[in-house]
């Protein structure tokens, strides 16, 4: 899946779930950012409900090579992005992801670990979590699973990624983060590599 | 220059560039990003002398921009909602007095039940407080519309309400391009108000009128509101003249060229609406898109023209006038009053409810097959089993009332 559509269509569409304070608006946002300095088209829309610590969070992105006109929400996505794994046990998660798309689990768990059937997803799983607790110090995910999904779609470059992070976030914060995508890049090539849905920390 | 950015952001950006002297706002959401970047704006000394008034409320807000105009100053103001109907006392004096303020609204529903997801209905309830208004499809209409306001206000001396959809447009990132200073100051001069308070000369306005004269002054307003509807078009011609951008002017048209079953829309709608137009003309259909830039002053005879070649139209209006049927579906059928044409007039994306491509696809498909109601307004994305169920349980209730 690149941005050129695995299937021939025109457009790469993401959907991001987690939690008020995991950065999943943020993750969305940087995904079109990146996207856009690649010469893209991107457009990045949060779904708020009341903006609430913890409360479910979902996030879109389109990514496309002609200006992208339509507002609606993404119902069929290429890629399904989790960033909290309780919430795979919430109804709609999975909902409308294209047969054979990406679904990306925030998880130190192997992927038949988690106890998904039934799906002809893609799953990979990475700890983003400890991944970001050994930088950062908090358990923020987003970054590492944004280079993961780079590194497994190829949809932007980690660089470009990097790129945007660092202009959304400056000094330690930006450095950070930037380290953190490149290790769910690393993460993501090593699943690759192995040729099998399996992520381990490195 | 192109940049990927949060939609109430530019919009910011755009307004600070108009060089307003006087910003007054009271947060509400979906408006709350536009007004906070505003407020930074100002606070970082980039919005020249324009001083941020952090008011009490939205009746606050609208009455210090009242109050900034009419001592001369650029007046801008930003709502949603309830915040929106707090104003309403105070809209059409902005309006009877002719100060050009211009006003962003972030559409979002009206309570209750509260409600933070856009529709169109705090926009439509003040469509009759004689200001103009304007619908963006996007966000670089949006921000292109802002300079454009400013631009129609100050020439007409009319306020204007710039209307973009709450969190659809609002919390978007996208590419985006805000016009640089040269642009806007080309397109803006300073504002030259029509009379100053100004306490070294004192005057009065807004002063009491009568019997003998108040159906005057109305029909003066109602005749200068008519103008928009030349100024309206060629504010946007200017803007195209120095951006290369076309945006504004009354109305949009998208393959209307023998088009024979026509959505009419306003709002971020016709984007997604536009991609089911190609979607359905690669399968033959010959259907087409009327954007409404401008509600009001309602551009009669630009809609008549375009619309009275189809034999369908859908009215897709996302509020509802409880009773009666829509805003925007009443105005299209005076419009085609006399002609062939079939009016349907559907409700649909109310409470953030999004107007999907489905949907779209399914209500031309079904006018052009004769399959919608051209008598009864249609609740197009309604669950209908769950309205039926409630529906028995108010009328059980009735009868335990009675």
């Amino acid at each position: 899946m690149s941005a050129s559509g695995a299937d021939g269509r025109t457009a790469v569409e993401v959907r991001f779930h987690g939690r008020g304070g995991q950065g999943v608006v943020t993750a969305a946002e940087l995904l079109s950012v990146a996207a856009f300095a690649q010469g893209l088209a991107a457009q990045a829309i949060p779904s708020f409900g009341s903006e609430r610590t913890g409360a479910p969070v979902v996030a879109f992105c389109r990514v496309a090579h002609r200006p992208i006109r339509s507002h609606d929400p993404i119902t069929n996505p290429d890629a399904v992005i989790v960033q909290d794994p309780t919430m795979l046990q919430i109804p709609g998660i999975l909902d409308g992801l294209r047969p054979g798309g990406l679904l990306l689990v925030n998880s130190a768990r192997r992927p038949e670990d988690l106890g998904l059937t039934g799906t002809s997803a893609r799953l990979v799983t990475v700890p983003a979590s400890e991944l970001s607790r050994s930088r950062l110090g908090r358990p923020v995910p987003n970054t590492v699973l944004l280079g993961a999904l780079a590194g497994l779609t190829g949809i932007v470059s980690l660089s470009a990624l990097q790129e945007a992070i660092r202009s959304r976030f400056s000094g330690d914060a930006g450095e950070h983060n930037a380290a953190l995508a490149a290790d769910g890049h690393r993460v993501a090539h090593e699943t690759l590599a192995e040729g099998d849905s399996r992520a381990q920390a490195g | 220059m192109l940049r990927q950015v949060e939609g109430s952001r530019a919009v910011a950006e755009t307004v600070a560039r108009c060089r307003p002297d006087v910003v007054a706002a009271y947060p509400i959401s979906p408006q709350t990003h536009i007004v906070e970047a505003l407020s930074d704006l100002v606070a970082e000394g980039r919005a020249g002398r324009c001083r941020f008034l952090m008011v009490e409320s939205e009746f606050g807000a609208m009455s210090a921009c009242i109050g900034a105009s009419a001592a001369g100053g650029r007046a801008y103001t930003a709502t949603a909602s309830q915040g929106l109907l707090f104003m309403a006392e105070a809209l059409p004096n902005a309006s009877g007095l002719r100060l050009p303020i211009v006003m962003t609204v972030a559409n979002r529903a009206l309570g209750a039940p509260i409600n933070i997801w856009n529709d169109h209905s705090d926009a439509m309830s003040q469509r009759d407080a004689g200001w103009i208004q304007l619908f963006a499809a996007s966000n670089q209409e949006a921000v292109d519309l802002h300079v454009q306001a400013f631009a129609v206000a100050e020439s007409l001396h009319v306020p204007v309400m710039v209307n973009m959809d709450g969190f659809v447009l609002t919390h978007a990132v996208e590419a985006i391009d805000v016009p640089d200073q040269e642009q806007v100051d080309a397109l803006l001069p300073p504002f030259r108000p029509l009379h100053v308070l100004d306490p070294e000369h004192p005057v009065t306005i807004g002063a009491m009128v009568g019997p003998e004269a108040f159906t005057e002054v109305k029909y003066l307003e109602a005749r200068r509101q008519l103008r928009a509807l030349d100024v309206v078009g060629e504010v946007a011609g200017r803007f195209h003249d120095v951006t290369g951008r076309r945006s504004g002017g009354l109305t949009s048209s998208y393959r209307l060229e023998d088009a024979d079953v026509v959505l009419v829309g306003l709002g971020s709608l016709l984007g997604t609406a536009a991609d089911v137009v190609d979607e359905l003309r690669d399968q033959g259909m010959a259907v087409g898109l009327l954007g409404v830039t401008c509600l009001r002053p309602w551009p009669f005879d630009e809609v008549r023209d375009t619309l009275a070649r189809a034999s369908r139209v859908v009215v897709l209006n996302r509020a509802v006038s409880v009773g009666a049927g829509t805003v925007l579906g009443g105005d299209v059928r005076l419009t085609l009053a006399g002609t062939p044409v079939v009016v349907h007039d559907v409700v649909s994306g109310l409470g953030g409810r999004p107007v999907t491509r489905d949907l779209l696809r399914r209500l031309l498909t079904d006018a052009a097959e004769g399959r919608l109601s051209d008598h009864e307004l249609v609740f197009a994305d309604l669950d209908e089993s769950l309205a039926a169920r409630a529906l028995e349980s108010e009328l059980d209730h009735e009868e335990v009332g009675r």
